[in-house]
């Protein structure tokens, strides 16, 4: 093992090819760069954070060791499965249950010499902002909006503009399918992950009338048996997706429904796939995403050349289409602007309505929401005490509780800080 | 406690594969996995050599049939920073079996092969390509005449070729596929595949339509809030019919006012003042209501001879299409019904009833079709009789069917100039349009590696006339370049005086050359930096590019999605792709 401070120096020939660029100035490359052995030790001091270490985090880890990177570490809270070998190209038949930092991290290091990857089998929520201000940037291969969330808000939170370090470069990558897209945000600087929230609405969900009494789709017994009928029948045990037996369960549930109502074509994938919410993912769209990412990673520690303003599309479904553009910043962004962002209500709409409906609203898309007018606690989900004093405003009207126009203060348990909205009623 | 009785195992639970391929196999299903596992890719690889060992880890991870690696470099020290299927073990080894060793770890359901020779040697005898699905070759190739002579075979046996290029911060390929590749499976977006077929209503639709719809006025609110927008449409198009001489709303403005009719019928004495299934009718007028037509892409397989001339031995493809062309005909301008329903408001009951008459009407349409085909192997002779399935697919998709008109690759040599003329005018809209819309088009990316391939080409032909008694005397200043050493400054002279050259005679439309400033930039930029990286490839454009290759591979292995028509380039820099037809 090569050691990093104290050790002879490791021959730069292993890193010739990369050397080319990291010596020699391009036509695109900032004039006032200076190319050679800052830059490269600018480039292997860097500490950097890599976020999942799934399908696109081994990708990551893999590209950023090869990039010139020497200290990386890698935070994951999940464990291997055997649907993850299509892709998780770290992983063998035999890693299935281990955790997957750790995994992704020993596999890396032994392939690549002189490299070291710290993993954390954890959340990231687990990690205080101390742990946050030792990295130079953080690369994000997540499949959850919401834990992008948490970290974009927890890097805007930390930016102090008396000391330039305390800025740290997001790179979020994601995919579907043939389909991904790769961003690069300067929290405070320009768009972050809130500002462009409504480009990632989530998925209508059916009416819970539709599934009550008069379903159509399979995907609509399904959604019965995993709402309605697991509530009934199994109510005292916590459903677990990763459970076959329970998946089994759902399954013939809702096979009998469809059965009654003769709809066709459940079957057992297409049950695991509506209740566990399953994307399709392939490694090819893992290898570009990550690829870009890594791209930018590697622009931004060495200035060898320009880098992505600021969002790339990526299509293969039909030929290869991508789409690169500049996403603008939000000034009522709830998390990176200065401004309340409006919010049009129903006047007539209870507290309770409004509620629900900040899980479902596009630029929202928070579940356990604590509300606060400037003076008072319109709702509280903790402690339950305050819970107990609140609850009678759920069957308020908005109107009874705020005014037209008055700003209410929103924090949720998945977020570190607290939104701000204007609400305006609907005439 | 509620009792509940032990779950016995799923009815058709997963197998192995299944669960280990389960996120795959939601996009290209069991025909598409089935065409994997059969496929033999190969893989001609050169210089550095990551993005040909990339594009194969993301073939293998979902199960390729077998893959095999021709390379005969040995394994160097700068191989081990950029090439993550080696060890330090590999040091001196021979890259193509060590890339294999490393690569076949990742799959052990897959079959890899090395084989230690020059791509030179490997295609000696070119018929040796004929054991493979598809191949890969990554240029520029080393010896003079040899990206030629691979091209010409490949096209002659049909198998599709890709022809990739990275260094630094650019990446270029270029897929070549059969004359003729037709794609059935296209996968459309859901959305755009609804044919109702509203102003062709079949009886069994009517009546059904009549039973539910016939008494609107007297319907209790309940039924009325349930009735599915689909027969409300049906209902106010007769309507609507009655006072407009029997014609359907066809114009825009018309279509605004049948959707108001329709939207008039709604009962709003209720707490929410509207009904869903008359807000879902009102939004369906302008794309449910458009006569039968078809796409450009179907109109050209229609048009294609293949598909008017039959032949005993012509492929699956065009006995389909021909006999959906004459369904069409006899049908007057309809395609076989897809059958499919989008969800709606309705009582299950309903919804279910309805979704039955489209699919019994599909089943006919297809049978229709079936019977067109089997007349057709009569009449042409086949002894091999079409499977259903097939022809159950294609009427499916009938209208998102795809034929892609393969080209032979150009091949840029330093003894002659290409002959663009047939792809002028396309290439100069490109160049044009970038610029109309104020963005740089990456068209001097490909023509900057095609200046590459032509350099090499003449460094390879100077090596060998070095060899050789008798020096070749077509080549052009080959004494100016002196020695085999990659001369940069060279490089990038040879590529500015690499204008495609235009026959004036058969295209007299004028169109911009390299001289215009905005390609002349981008293109002298790009050169520069070709010229830094000097044959080096970065990883992560390596890694990039092995992605998009391998999606292509994919879709053309599998014959579902669209795969590119037919050159690609990524910009690193800029983060952007573009796509040619060359």
């Amino acid at each position: 093992m090569t050691t990093l401070a104290n050790g002879p120096k490791p021959s730069r020939e292993r890193w010739r090819y990369l050397d080319n660029f990291l010596n020699k100035p391009g036509p695109t490359s900032d004039p006032d760069w200076l190319p050679g052995e800052q830059t490269i030790n600018g480039l292997e001091t860097s500490k950097v954070l890599v976020i999942g270490a799934g399908g696109l985090g081994c990708e990551i880890l893999k590209n950023l060791a090869l990039s010139g990177f020497k200290d990386i570490h890698v935070i994951d809270m999940d464990t291997i499965d055997v649907s993850n070998l299509n892709r998780q190209f770290l992983f063998r038949e035999a890693d299935v249950g281990k955790s997957k930092a750790e995994c992704a991290a020993a596999f890396v290091e032994k392939r690549i010499q002189g490299v070291k990857i710290t993993p954390f089998n954890g959340k990231i929520q687990d990690k205080a902002e101390e742990y946050y201000m030792q990295f130079k940037m953080v690369v994000c291969g997540l499949d959850s909006i919401e834990a992008r969330r948490w970290i974009n808000a927890t890097l805007v939170g930390m930016v102090d503009m008396e000391n330039p370090e305390s800025l740290k470069p997001l790179i979020d990558g994601g995919t579907e399918g043939f389909k991904g897209q790769a961003r690069v945000i300067l929290p405070t600087m320009n768009a972050c992950i809130e500002c462009q929230l409504d480009m990632h609405a989530p998925r209508a969900a059916v009416p819970l009338c539709t599934l009550a009494t008069i379903p159509r789709q399979p995907a609509h017994c399904i959604e019965w048996a995993h709402i309605i009928a697991w509530e009934e029948h199994r109510k005292d045990e916590v459903l677990d997706t990763d459970d076959p037996e329970h998946i089994t369960w759902l399954y013939q549930k809702a096979l009998a429904r469809a059965q009654e109502f003769n709809i066709p074509g459940v079957t057992y994938s297409m049950t695991q796939g509506v209740v566990k919410n399953i994307i399709p993912a392939i490694a090819s769209t893992n290898a570009i995403i990550a690829a870009s990412c890594c791209n930018e990673a590697f622009k931004i520690a060495t200035s060898c050349n320009p880098w992505l303003q600021n969002y790339m599309m990526y299509s293969g479904d039909e030929g290869v289409y991508t789409y690169t553009f500049e996403t603008e910043q939000k000034e009522d962004c709830p998390v990176c602007g200065n401004l309340a962002k409006n919010l049009t209500v129903n006047p007539n709409m209870t507290l309770q309505e409004f509620i629900d409906s900040l899980g479902e609203r596009a630029e929202a898309q928070l579940k356990k929401p604590t509300l606060r007018t400037e003076e008072k606690s319109l709702y509280s989900q903790f402690p339950a005490s305050l819970r107990e004093q609140t609850a009678p405003n759920l069957t308020k009207k908005l109107s009874e509780l705020v005014e037209n126009g008055e700003e209410i203060g929103v924090s949720d348990p998945a977020f570190a800080i607290a939104f701000k909205y204007k609400l305006v009623f609907s005439s | 406690m509620v009792e509940r009785p032990t779950t016995p195992p799923p009815l058709q639970g997963p197998t192995a594969k299944e669960k280990k391929y389960d996120r795959q196999l939601r996009l290209w299903a069991a025909s598409g996995q089935q065409a994997l596992e059969d496929a033999k890719v190969l893989l001609l690889n050169t210089g550095p050599g990551v993005v040909g060992v990339e594009t194969l880890k993301n073939l293998i991870l979902p199960g390729v049939g077998d893959y095999t690696i021709v390379d005969d470099v040995d394994v160097a020290e700068k191989d081990l920073g950029v090439n993550f299927f080696l060890e330090e073990s590999s040091l001196g080894k021979s890259r193509a079996e060590e890339t294999c060793k490393f690569l076949q770890e990742l799959n052990l359901e897959v079959k890899g092969h090395a084989i230690q020779k020059s791509v030179e040697a490997f295609v000696e005898k070119p018929t040796i390509l004929d054991n493979y699905t598809l191949i890969i070759l990554i240029g520029p190739t080393k010896a003079s005449g040899l990206l030629e002579n691979i091209s010409q075979h490949a096209w002659k046996s049909s198998i599709p070729l890709f022809y990739v290029h990275c260094a630094g911060f650019f990446s270029h390929f270029s897929v070549q596929l059969p004359a003729q590749f037709p794609i059935i499976d296209t996968h459309p977006d859901p959305a755009s595949t609804q044919d109702l077929r509203l102003l062709n209503p079949w009886p069994e639709l009517l009546i059904f339509m009549r039973e539910k719809v016939g008494n609107l006025p007297w319907l209790s609110d309940h039924e009325h809030g349930h009735v599915p927008y689909l027969l409300l449409l049906l209902h106010f198009l007769v309507v609507w019919k009655a006072t407009r001489n029997g014609k359907p709303p066809a114009s825009y403005s018309e279509k605004k006012e049948f959707a108001a009719l329709v939207a008039a019928g709604a009962r709003t004495n209720n707490a929410e003042g509207g009904e869903e299934n008359f807000d879902e009718a009102t939004a369906n007028v302008l794309k449910s209501l458009n006569p039968p037509s078809i796409s450009s892409g179907l109109r050209d397989v229609f048009e294609a001879d293949d598909c008017k001339i039959l032949k005993n031995d012509s492929a699956n493809f065009w006995i389909m299409a021909h006999a959906i062309e004459k369904f069409h005909t006899a049908n007057k301008g309809l395609l076989p019904l897809p059958g499919a329903l989008p969800d709606m408001k309705a009582q299950s009951s309903d919804y279910i009833k309805i979704q039955n008459i489209y699919k019994a009407k599909a089943r006919s349409d297809l049978a229709e079709v079936t019977a067109i085909v089997r007349q057709l192997e009569k009449d042409l002779d086949r002894r091999t009789p079409i499977e259903d399935k097939e022809i159950e697919a294609f009427c499916k998709g009938a209208q998102f069917v795809k034929l892609i008109k393969g080209r032979p690759l150009r091949v840029a040599k330093s003894t002659e100039s290409l002959d663009w003329s047939d792809r002028a005018e396309v290439l100069s809209m490109e160049l044009e349009n970038q610029k109309m819309v104020g963005l740089d088009s990456l068209l001097p990316i490909y023509f900057a590696f095609l200046a590459l391939d032509r350099h090499n080409d003449e460094i390879s032909r100077l090596e060998q006339s070095r060899r050789e008694p008798n020096p070749l005397k077509d080549i052009p200043g080959a004494r100016d370049v002196s020695g085999a050493v990659f001369p940069s400054p060279k490089f990038a002279e040879s590529a500015h005086f690499y204008t495609p050259a235009v026959n004036s005679e058969k295209d007299p439309k004028p169109w911009p050359r390299f001289d215009t400033p905005e390609a002349r930039e981008t293109f002298d930029n790009v050169v520069k930096e070709l010229d830094r990286a000097n044959g080096a490839e970065l990883h992560n454009i390596a890694a990039l590019t092995g992605g998009m290759v391998a999606q292509e591979v994919i879709k053309v292995i599998t014959k579902q999605y669209v795969p590119v028509d037919n050159t690609c380039v990524f910009d690193g820099i800029a983060s952007k792709t573009a796509v040619f037809n060359i």
